[in-house]
C-alpha cells in the first residue's frame, strides 16, 4: 500500500498526464477513419507478402507506397504483428478490409507508437529552464509544455481519428531537438537522418538542421562579436556527420539501388503529378492565389473579358487531386513554389548563420522553415502544420511573445485540419475539439500572463 | 481567473470522455423485436408527441403497454415530449406513430445523444461544478481535482451515454435539491427535488433524508415559531410541486390510480434478473421469490429496508447537519439498493451521487465503493459492448482519484473517520488497533477479485449447466461489498455525532 502511494501520491503528474492522454486515444478508437487507414493497411500488406523488389511496384491498390524505405521496413516489422490479429488483412488483394481486429491493431499500434512521442516529450521538458517559475504546478513551464505537447489535439486529430502515425515521427524530431539542446549533436543529426528516411516531408526542416550544425558544430568557436571565426573548422567533425548521414542513407536506400529501383523510388517519393494544391486545400499561400485565380475568372466572365470556351474544365475546388492550370493568373510550376519557399526561408537561414543564438535560434529557423515550406511548397497537406506547431510549444513556454504567437498559430493550425473530420459524429466530436480549443486558448491566454509576470524574456 | 480556466478545462475533459463513451454502442442496438433503452426513449417520444396525455399511461390500440409502456413520472413524459418536437423538426420518420418502431441511424443516434449531453450540461453539470466551488476549507486546486473525479466517474458516464438513459437530469435536480438544502435555501432545495422525484420515481431512495435534514432543522428552530412557519412552507412547495407536474393527471382519479400504478408495479416480484442487492444473492442459496406468497415477501422487504435506515435518519432528524445530511443519503439509498423491491442494477448510481460528494471528506472508501458500484454493472454493460470505455473510464477515474486525493497516503483512523469509533472499541479490547490494516487487506482483495472476475466473463464461457454463473458471481461479490460498506457508513454516522457531543461535554 506505501509503495501504491509512493507511486501514484508522488506528484508523478508526467506520467499521469501521459497516461491519461492515451486512455482518451483509446476512447478514441472507435471514431472515424479516413482512406489513410486503407492506405496503411494495404503497406502492412505489401510488406508482408511482397519481396522488397516489388515494394515500390505493387500497384494493385491506389495507395501506392510513398514513403521512403524506413517506413516500409516499420510497417513490415508491424506486420508480424498483425498476423496475430488478423491474417486477412495482410492480403494484399483485400482492398478496404477492415474487419474489428484490423481496426484495433492499427488503432492500438498508433498508441503504442507514440510512447517515443512521450518519451521525446519527457527529453524535451529536461531542456526547458524551469528555475523561474512559480511553486504552483500549473505555473511550472515544464508541467505546460507536456500538456502542449502531449495533449495536443491536432495530433490527436490526425493520428487517433483520421489515421496517421505522425506520434512517433514528431517524437524523433522532437528527440532531435532535444539532443541538439543537450549538445549531443551527433545523436540530432542521426535521429534527423533517420527521420528523413521515415517520412521525407521533413526535407522541410533539413536546411534548418544544415546550416545550424554546419555553423554551430562544425566551426568549434566564434569570435567575440559572434561573428564566424573561419580557422576553427573542424574537418572531424563534418566528416562524421557526413559519414552519419552517409551511413543511415545506405542503409535506408541501399537495397533499392542495388535493385536499381531508385528512380522508381524517387518518383514514388516525390509525385509531381499531383498537382499544385491538395483535395483539401491546406491553408497556405497557393490557396489563396487559386481563390483569387477563381474570383477573377467569374468577374472575368461576368463581365465579358474571358471567353468561355477557352476556360479549362477541371476545377480546383472538385476535391480531386490532380494537375490543374490557372485561368487568369500564370500557372504555378514545382520550380516555382521551390524559388517561393526558398526565399521564404533565406532570412531565417542568413540569421542562423550569421547571428547564430544557439539551439534557440535553430529552433527559431527550424519553425519558420517549416511555416514557409508549409507556405509556399508543392501539394502541402494541411497536416504539414503540426510540423510547425509542436516545435513551437517549446519555444512559447520561454518567452511571452513567443506564446502569443504560438497561441495564434496553434488556434488557426487546429482549425484548419476540421475539414478532416468527415462525419456527422465526428462534427459533433468537431465541436467538442473545438472547445478544447477554446481550451488550449486559455491555457495559451493564462500561460502567456503567466510567463510575462513570472519569466523574463530569457536572453536567447 | 486561474480557477475559471481550470474548472472550464475539467469541464471539457468531461464532455470529451462523454462524447466519446457515445460513439459506442447502445442497449439493444440492433436487437429486434424488443431492443433497448434507446428503443424505449425513442418510443415515449413517439407515444407523447402523437397521442393525447389522457393516452399516455393507458394501453390502447395506439399505446401498447408491453411494448416499452411509460413507467416513470411525468416529468419524464414532457422530457419525452420536448425532444419529439426538436426531432419533428428534423425528421418526422424519427417519431412517426408506428411506423418509426426499432427505427435506427446515425442521424437518429446523433441526435439521442446529444439529447443526452444537453440534459447533461445544463442540469448535472452545472451543479456538480457548483457543489465543487462552494466547498469550504479547500484549496482551488483540490476543489478542481473534486470536480474532476466527480465528472469522471464511470457509472454515469457508462449508463448515459452508453447504454443510454437520463439519470443525469435526475441526479442532477437532486444535487440542485441537496446544495440547497444544504446552504439554507430550502424552499429551493425541494423544489429542485420535487422535480427529481417526478422525473423519476427511484429518487424516493434519496427523499427520507431530505424529510429527516428539513424536519430536523424545523425543529431546530422552534417548532413553535420560525421551524412551523418553515415546516407550512416546505409543505407548500412539495404540493405545489407535485400538482404542477401532475396537474394534467389529477384530472381523474383513474388518470393518477393508472400512472402510480405504472410507476410501482408491486405485482412484479422481488427483483427481476441479477441485480446485487440482498434477495437476489440470498435467493442463489434459498428460492424466496418461489417460497413466499407476494404480500409477505413485500413486508418483509419493507421491514428490512426501515430497519436498516432507521437509525441513521433519527440521528440526521436529531441533529441536522449538512455533513449529517451528505452521509445519511448514502446509507439511506445503499439500504434502499440492497432491501427494496423491484430493485434494477442501474438504481447504484442513486447511491453513487451521494458517495461522490463525501469523495473529499473520505478519499479512500468514496474511490473504492465507486469503482464497485461500475463493476456491479458490469454484466449489463458487457451486453451492450461497452467493454473498452468501461475499462479505459475506470482506470481514468482511478488514476484521477489517486493523483487528486493520494488516496492510498489516507488510510489511518483518523482519515477514515474511524476514530471514535475505533476508541470506543478499544474500551472493551484494548488491542483493536489493527482496523485501517484489515480495510487495506480487504481492498485488495476487493479489487483483486473484481480484476479477475472481470477477465474471466470476458474470456472464458459459462458452463453448461449455469449459464448465468458470471453474473451471479458478479453479483454476489458486489453484494458483499456494498453490505461491507452500509455497515461503514452506519458506523460513520452513528459514532460521528458520538465524538460531537463529547466535544462539547469536554468544552
Amino acid at each position: 500500500m506505501a509503495a501504491l502511494g509512493v507511486a501514484t501520491g508522488g506528484g508523478n503528474w508526467f506520467s499521469a498526464l501521459a497516461l491519461g492522454v492515451t486512455l482518451l486515444k483509446c476512447l478514441l478508437i472507435p471514431t472515424y477513419h479516413s482512406t489513410d487507414f486503407e492506405v496503411h493497411r494495404n503497406w502492412l500488406a505489401i510488406t508482408h507478402s511482397l519481396p522488397i523488389s516489388q515494394w515500390y511496384y505493387e500497384a494493385t491498390s491506389e495507395w501506392t507506397l510513398d514513403y521512403p524505405p524506413f517506413f516500409a521496413w516499420f510497417e513490415y516489422a508491424l506486420s508480424h504483428v498483425a498476423k496475430y490479429f488478423d491474417q486477412e488483412m495482410l492480403n494484399v488483394r483485400n482492398l478496404n478490409y477492415c474487419s474489428s481486429r484490423t481496426l484495433l491493431f492499427q488503432r492500438f499500434s498508433v498508441i503504442f507508437t507514440d510512447t517515443l512521442f512521450v518519451y521525446a516529450v519527457h527529453e524535451c521538458c529536461k531542456c526547458i529552464d524551469g528555475k523561474k517559475a512559480g511553486r504552483e504546478l500549473t505555473e511550472k513551464p515544464k508541467f505546460i509544455l507536456s500538456v502542449l505537447l502531449l495533449w495536443n489535439f491536432g495530433l490527436l486529430i490526425v493520428d487517433h481519428i483520421h489515421f496517421q502515425y505522425n506520434g512517433f515521427l514528431s517524437g524523433l524530431m522532437l528527440l532531435s531537438i532535444a539532443r541538439l539542446f543537450q549538445k549531443r549533436h551527433m545523436e540530432g543529426a542521426f535521429l534527423f537522418a533517420v527521420l528523413l528516411h521515415f517520412k521525407h516531408i521533413y526535407l522541410y526542416v533539413a536546411p534548418a538542421y544544415g546550416v545550424y550544425l554546419l555553423r554551430s558544430y562544425c566551426f568549434t568557436a566564434n569570435k567575440p562579436d559572434g561573428s564566424i571565426r573561419w580557422n576553427s573548422f573542424s574537418f572531424l567533425r563534418l566528416i562524421s556527420l557526413g559519414l552519419i548521414v552517409f551511413l543511415v542513407s545506405a542503409l535506408s536506400l541501399g537495397p533499392f539501388l542495388a535493385l536499381n529501383q531508385l528512380p522508381q523510388v524517387f518518383s514514388r517519393l516525390f509525385p509531381f503529378k499531383r498537382g499544385l494544391c491538395h483535395a483539401y486545400w491546406a491553408p497556405n499561400f497557393w490557396a489563396l492565389y487559386s481563390a483569387l485565380d477563381k474570383v477573377l475568372s467569374v468577374i472575368g466572365l461576368e463581365l465579358k473579358f474571358l471567353d468561355p470556351s477557352k476556360i479549362p474544365k477541371a476545377s480546383m475546388t472538385s476535391g480531386l487531386v490532380q494537375q490543374f492550370q490557372h485561368t487568369v493568373l500564370p500557372s504555378v510550376t514545382p520550380l516555382a513554389t521551390l524559388i517561393c519557399t526558398l526565399i521564404a526561408i533565406l532570412p531565417s537561414i542568413f540569421c542562423l548563420w550569421f547571428k547564430p543564438q544557439g539551439p534557440r535560434g535553430f529552433l527559431r529557423c527550424l519553425i519558420l522553415c517549416a511555416l514557409s515550406s508549409f507556405m509556399f511548397g508543392w501539394h502541402v497537406h494541411e497536416k504539414a502544420i503540426l510540423l510547425a506547431v509542436l516545435p513551437m510549444s517549446l519555444l512559447s513556454v520561454g518567452k511571452a511573445g513567443d506564446a502569443s504567437i504560438f497561441l495564434i498559430l496553434t488556434t488557426t493550425g487546429h482549425y484548419s485540419l476540421f475539414p478532416l473530420l468527415f462525419t456527422a459524429p465526428e462534427k459533433k466530436n468537431l465541436f467538442l475539439i473545438g472547445w478544447k480549443l477554446s481550451t488550449s486558448l486559455a491555457w495559451g491566454l493564462w500561460k502567456s500572463s503567466v510567463n510575462l509576470y513570472s519569466l523574463s524574456p530569457l536572453g536567447s | 481567473m486561474e480557477k475559471c480556466y481550470l474548472m472550464t478545462a475539467v469541464v471539457l475533459l468531461g464532455l470529451t470522455v462523454r462524447w466519446t463513451v457515445s460513439l459506442n454502442s447502445y442497449s439493444g442496438a440492433g436487437k429486434p423485436p424488443m431492443f433497448g433503452d434507446y428503443e424505449a426513449q425513442r418510443h415515449w417520444q413517439e407515444i407523447t408527441i402523437n397521442l393525447p396525455i389522457k393516452q399516455w399511461y393507458f394501453n390502447g390500440s395506439d399505446n401498447n403497454l408491453q411494448y416499452w409502456g411509460l413507467d416513470y413520472p411525468p416529468l419524464t413524459a414532457y422530457h419525452s415530449l420536448l425532444c419529439a418536437y426538436v426531432a419533428k423538426f428534423i425528421n418526422p420518420d424519427w417519431i412517426a406513430l408506428h411506423t418509426s418502431r426499432g427505427y435506427e441511424s446515425q442521424a437518429h443516434k446523433l441526435f439521442m445523444r446529444a439529447t443526452v449531453l444537453i440534459a447533461d450540461l445544463l442540469i448535472y453539470i452545472p451543479a456538480v461544478v457548483l457543489y465543487c466551488c462552494c466547498l469550504k476549507e479547500i484549496s482551488t486546486k483540490k476543489k478542481i481535482a473534486n470536480a474532476l473525479c466527480i465528472l469522471l466517474y464511470p457509472g454515469l458516464i457508462l449508463i448515459d451515454y452508453g447504454h443510454f438513459q437520463y439519470n443525469s437530469v435526475s441526479l442532477g435536480f437532486a444535487l440542485w435539491g441537496v446544495l440547497g438544502v444544504s446552504y439554507d435555501w430550502d424552499l429551493l432545495g425541494s423544489l429542485a427535488f420535487c422535480l427529481a422525484i417526478n422525473y423519476k420515481q427511484m429518487e424516493l431512495y434519496h427523499s427520507l433524508p431530505f424529510f429527516c435534514f428539513l424536519l430536523g432543522k424545523c425543529f431546530k428552530k422552534g417548532l413553535k415559531g420560525k421551524g412551523f412557519v418553515l415546516l407550512i412552507k416546505l409543505a407548500c412547495t412539495v404540493v405545489a410541486s407535485f400538482i404542477l407536474c401532475w396537474l394534467p393527471f389529477f384530472t381523474e382519479r383513474e388518470q393518477t390510480l393508472q400512472v402510480l400504478r405504472r410507476l410501482f408495479p408491486v405485482d412484479r416480484g422481488l427483483f427481476e434478473d441479477k441485480v446485487a442487492n440482498i434477495w437476489c444473492t440470498f435467493s442463489v442459496f434459498l428460492k424466496i421469490r418461489d417460497i413466499l406468497p407476494h404480500h409477505i415477501q413485500l413486508m418483509i422487504s419493507f421491514c428490512f429496508t426501515f430497519l436498516s435506515l432507521l437509525p441513521a435518519c433519527i440521528k440526521l432528524t436529531l441533529h441536522p447537519s449538512p455533513r449529517g445530511f451528505r452521509f445519511t443519503l448514502v446509507s439511506c439509498a445503499l439500504s434502499f439498493f440492497l432491501f427494496s423491491f423491484q430493485v434494477h442494477e442501474k438504481s447504484i448510481l442513486l447511491v453513487s451521487l451521494p458517495v461522490c460528494l463525501v469523495l473529499r471528506e473520505i478519499p479512500f472508501m468514496s474511490t473504492w465503493f465507486l469503482l464497485v458500484s461500475t463493476f456491479s454493472m458490469l454484466p449489463l454493460l458487457l451486453k451492450d459492448e461497452l467493454l473498452m470505455p468501461s475499462v479505459v473510464t475506470v482506470i481514468a477515474f482511478f488514476i484521477a482519484c489517486a493523483t487528486s486525493f493520494s488516496i492510498f497516503e489516507k488510510t489511518s483512523e483518523e482519515e477514515l473517520q474511524l476514530k471514535s469509533f475505533s476508541i470506543s472499541v478499544r474500551k472493551y479490547f484494548p488491542c483493536f488497533t489493527f482496523l485501517p490494516r484489515i480495510i487495506q487487506h480487504l481492498f485488495l482483495i476487493s479489487v483483486i477479485t473484481m480484476v479477475l472476475l472481470t477477465l474471466m466473463t470476458v474470456t472464458l464461457d459459462p458452463p453448461q449447466k449455469l449459464p448465468d454463473l458470471f453474473s451471479v458471481l458478479v453479483c454476489f461479490v458486489s453484494c458483499l461489498n456494498f453490505l461491507f460498506f452500509l455497515v461503514y457508513f452506519n458506523i460513520i454516522i452513528m459514532w460521528d455525532s458520538k465524538n460531537g457531543r463529547n466535544q462539547k461535554k469536554i468544552n
